[in-house]
């Protein structure tokens, strides 16, 4: 926890500065708390990635290849020509002002450069400067700026407090989209060696072991063999998840979280349930062993490398399609990268449901499915049987996460779910939900700890609506299908709306899930008891 | 101020055209500079469209805004989150035309105790949409000076605009509306301390200029009685490409042209280009149909990831201890 109270987080001065934003000046000694810890030495070297220093964001010479503004102006004219996005979200901008209250970090801290237009201009002014035949004539009268340390220091500061949620694109009258901005950034940052560890070491991680956590086969196998095992422990029933097994007819791939830490484990615990009781035949793998892909966060490259392994490994195993588990940015690389990058996956069948024989025609050439898909359509079809009377001291909220709602639009299939499995279901606000959703304020490699104060700040406009519908509903649990959420939102509620617990939509599924030859139902999955004593109500 | 200077700028440029062309520069500020601000135009924006063409969509990102098509009992939002070609063209039609994306604009506000509340703010959306339809009213009324005889669409473009009849000559509604319009959107610019803070001279500038237009049009037309036939006779020469600046012209009537000029050479160097870009942006015009049509990327780099065999060889051992099934046994 921030040193910062929280009456003292809310008070936030929306002024601008006197200063011109032109003119670049980032203490970084003083706002300690809202930047992230630059990628250690090893990960980089590991990766092969450029310039592997130790170095600190406080030091005065950050250490640069020495013709690091050629690198970055080749890298940018690089990316001009292989992104249209870039070069027109650089070009049309009308400043209109739109975008600038919709972004969570604006909103929490009032500092103007988090306003999108701005964090858009730290980049568009130097474009302007080198690109533009307006800025290479009239330099700042056509707000254009040489590209200077001060200026690549506000870069780094402000491209790694942006989570690239694309709420700000959804309001631009251009469908300008901060997110595409920062990835492109940072890209450019990474060519001279800026980038930060909380996303490089799962990014190394992730390459050398299969996962972002850097879990090793064994240990995998240990970890899903104790969850087996507190299953059991709540339902009776014993699961059996195979790992690597060739011929399945499903390769399940979820976000590491969900098998290495509470409260994702709870939601991992509920796949396995889901899956157990209707007999699917799926294997897990230690290789492909992270669904998730901070490769987003570094550059489309990195994003390809570690998304590589999920076709390979399909196609190994030999199985029919793919399911994925609830995880945001995951969601946005299978749903707008994978089949462009490692595709065609003509080596996989169109998914068909084995239990209600439903095509997912959506997926057809990407052969991926989400879960929440899956499980809707089995719930429509009245595959499970379902008690929600079993959460029935649960009071629950959905939170959208930002890639599946803004780089996919699930929307309907997590809440379909959860109108089955609870009883006591409430909306936050309209403004804070589906397509306007406010970030958790940890995504794109932010959810670290040095970076706390940042944090909570972003998230406090989803905290608040959170904190609304606690207040009016008692809402106690806030679902979400998105594993850096469950991180995130957790430390979040715990210091904004402390009576929210966070939990994927899958656990509760499996708090209801009524299956052959299970006790009786005393507790929850987190062993928490149940409303009135009930348990077993009309199993 | 950003502000004064762009306004100044403006009046200058007004005033260079105002003696200019009374020192002997008609032909200079009625012929020369009018075919040359339009051949900039023309080439200026086609080659920014080019410019914007030739670099690659390497993947398809669409910003998705409602619910996406996926089990058929869920209704998909055909047009936010739209599934097909057909679906996002009409996704960017609705957005040149209406300005959906602005339409929902809405204002957050921090009240006490850390309380964010959420309001609907409707005013740049309506005052967007004022500006552009009534300028592009405004600019097709003026095909009268420019064809004979008057076709019968900008006729009735005419009676519609002047339909409430009031003052002689009539009143146009557009050009109430242009100026208001642009008078709000200046005002915002320098009432809202956030709007003041991020904009810039170019953002200043186009205002001023339009500005600059919309009211020596406005002089014109209601208090300087400018001689409408030769006027006509300049215009009808500029388009058949028999240039004559005839005699009598209003001096007023060259700082119209030569701001109308300016604006049209500034266009394609500017964020104006906004009008083309519009149709081109990858978060609009691109369906979200990727898991059902793979989306090609032209320069899709060979990179191959850690692969699983040597995956296997640096982890055998602990998978052979915990029982993991190899590749190859």
């Amino acid at each position: 926890m921030p040193e910062k109270k929280r009456d003292e987080l809310v008070q936030i001065d929306y002024t601008p500065p006197q200063r011109d934003w032109m003119d670049p000046a980032i203490d970084f000694e003083a706002r300690k708390g809202t930047w992230s810890y630059p990628a250690a030495a090893k990960n980089l070297r590991y990766l092969g990635l450029p310039n592997p220093r130790d170095w600190s964001p406080t030091d005065a010479d950050w250490q640069l290849p020495e013709n690091w503004q050629q690198i970055i102006h080749d890298g940018l004219a690089e990316r001009l020509t292989k992104f249209r996005s870039l070069k027109l979200f650089l070009d049309v901008c009308v400043r209109c002002g739109a975008c600038a209250d919709k972004c969570h970090f604006y909103l929490g801290s009032g500092d103007p450069k988090n306003m999108p237009v701005l964090r858009a201009e730290l980049l568009r002014s130097v474009y302007r400067n080198d690109f533009t035949t307006a800025g290479k004539i009239l330099g700042r009268v056509a707000g254009a700026r040489p590209l200077t340390p001060a200026i690549l220091k506000e870069w780094y500061y402000y491209f790694y407090q942006c989570t690239e949620c694309r709420r700000c694109s959804v309001f631009c009258p251009y469908g300008i989209d901060t997110a595409e901005i920062t990835m492109l950034a940072r890209e450019l940052l990474n060519l001279v060696g800026l980038n930060i560890n909380w996303v490089i070491e799962p990014v190394a991680n992730c390459d050398r072991t299969g996962n972002h956590l850097g879990i090793q086969p064994h240990t995998f196998k240990d970890n899903i063999e104790f969850l087996v095992d507190e299953l059991e422990e709540v339902t009776g029933i014993r699961v059996d998840p195979s790992i690597d097994r060739k011929g399945a007819e499903l390769l399940f791939v979820v976000p590491s979280a969900d098998y290495f830490a509470e409260p994702g484990i709870y939601t991992f615990m509920g796949y396995l349930l889901l899956l157990h009781s209707l007999g699917v035949d799926y294997t897990l793998s230690a290789y492909a062993s992270e669904g998730g892909n901070f490769g987003l966060f570094t550059s489309n490259e990195m994003m390809k490398r570690l998304n590589y392994k999920i076709y390979h490994e399909a196609r190994r195993l030999g199985v029919k399609w793919i399911l994925g588990g609830e995880c945001g940015h995951m969601w946005r690389v299978i749903n707008q990268y994978m089949d462009t990058m490692n595709g065609p996956a003509d080596f996989l069948e169109a998914p068909v449901s084995p239990i209600t024989g439903t095509a997912f025609t959506n997926a057809a050439s990407t052969k991926m499915v989400h879960i929440c898909e899956f499980t809707a359509d089995l719930i429509k079809h009245g595959k499970l049987k379902l008690d929600p009377s079993r959460n029935d001291h649960l009071r629950v909220t959905f939170h959208d996460s930002c890639n599946p709602a803004r780089a996919m639009g699930i929307l309907e299939e997590p809440r379909y779910i959860l109108k089955s499995v609870v009883n006591n279901f409430f909306e936050m606000p309209e403004n804070t939900i589906r397509e306007q959703t406010f970030c958790c304020g940890g995504g794109a490699g932010l959810g670290n700890d040095e970076n706390m104060e940042m944090r909570l700040r972003g998230g406090l406009p989803r905290a608040n609506a959170v904190r609304f519908v606690h207040e009016k509903h008692g809402v106690n649990r806030l679902a979400c299908i998105c594993a850096i959420d469950r991180a995130v939102l957790t430390t979040l509620m715990e210091y904004w709306v402390p009576e929210v617990d966070v939990s994927g939509v899958h656990e509760l599924l499996a708090n209801a899930l009524v299956i052959e030859g299970e006790k009786a139902r005393t507790t929850d999955l987190r062993g928490k008891p149940l409303a009135g004593g009930k348990g077993d109500a009309d199993a | 101020m950003r502000v004064v200077w762009s306004l100044l700028l403006v009046g200058v440029l007004a005033l260079i055209a105002f003696f200019g062309a009374q020192a002997g520069g008609q032909a200079l500020f009625g012929i020369v500079l009018p075919y040359l601000a339009m051949a900039v135009f023309l080439v200026g924006v086609a080659a920014r469209v080019v410019g914007w063409a030739r670099s690659t969509v390497p993947f398809r990102i669409p910003t998705t805004c409602g619910q996406e098509r996926s089990l058929p009992w869920i209704k998909p939002a055909s047009l936010d989150n739209p599934s097909t070609g057909l679906g996002a063209a009409a996704r960017v039609l609705l957005e040149v035309f209406t300005f959906r994306s602005l339409f929902r604009n809405n204002r957050s506000e921090l009240r006490e105790g850390g309380r964010f509340t959420f309001s609907a703010d409707k005013w740049l959306w309506a005052a967007a949409l004022a500006f552009h339809y009534s300028f592009l009213v405004v600019f097709l009324r003026h095909y009268r000076f420019f064809a004979e005889p008057v076709p019968a669409v900008v006729a009735w473009i005419q009676g519609l605009d002047g339909f409430f009849q009031v003052g002689l000559p009539v009143v146009y509604v557009s050009d109430i509306v242009l100026v208001a319009a642009l008078g709000y959107l200046l005002w915002r610019r320098l009432a809202d301390a956030r709007l003041r803070y991020i904009s810039l001279h170019a953002d200043y500038f186009p205002l001023a200029l339009i500005l600059g237009v919309a009211l020596s049009g406005v002089l014109l037309r209601y208090f300087s009685k400018a001689d409408i036939v030769a006027v006509k006779e300049l215009a009808i020469g500029l388009v058949s490409f028999h240039p004559a600046v005839p005699k009598g012209i209003d001096p007023l009537v060259f700082v119209h042209i030569f701001l109308v000029s300016v604006l049209l050479t500034y266009f394609p160097f500017s964020k104006l280009v906004h009008m083309a870009g519009v149709f081109l942006s990858p978060t609009r015009n691109l369906a979200n149909n990727n898991r059902m049509h793979r989306h090609v990327n032209p320069w899709n780099p060979p990179i191959v990831g850690h692969t699983y065999a040597e995956w296997e060889q640096e982890f055998h051992d602990k998978l052979v201890a915990s029982g993991i099934p190899l590749d190859k046994e």
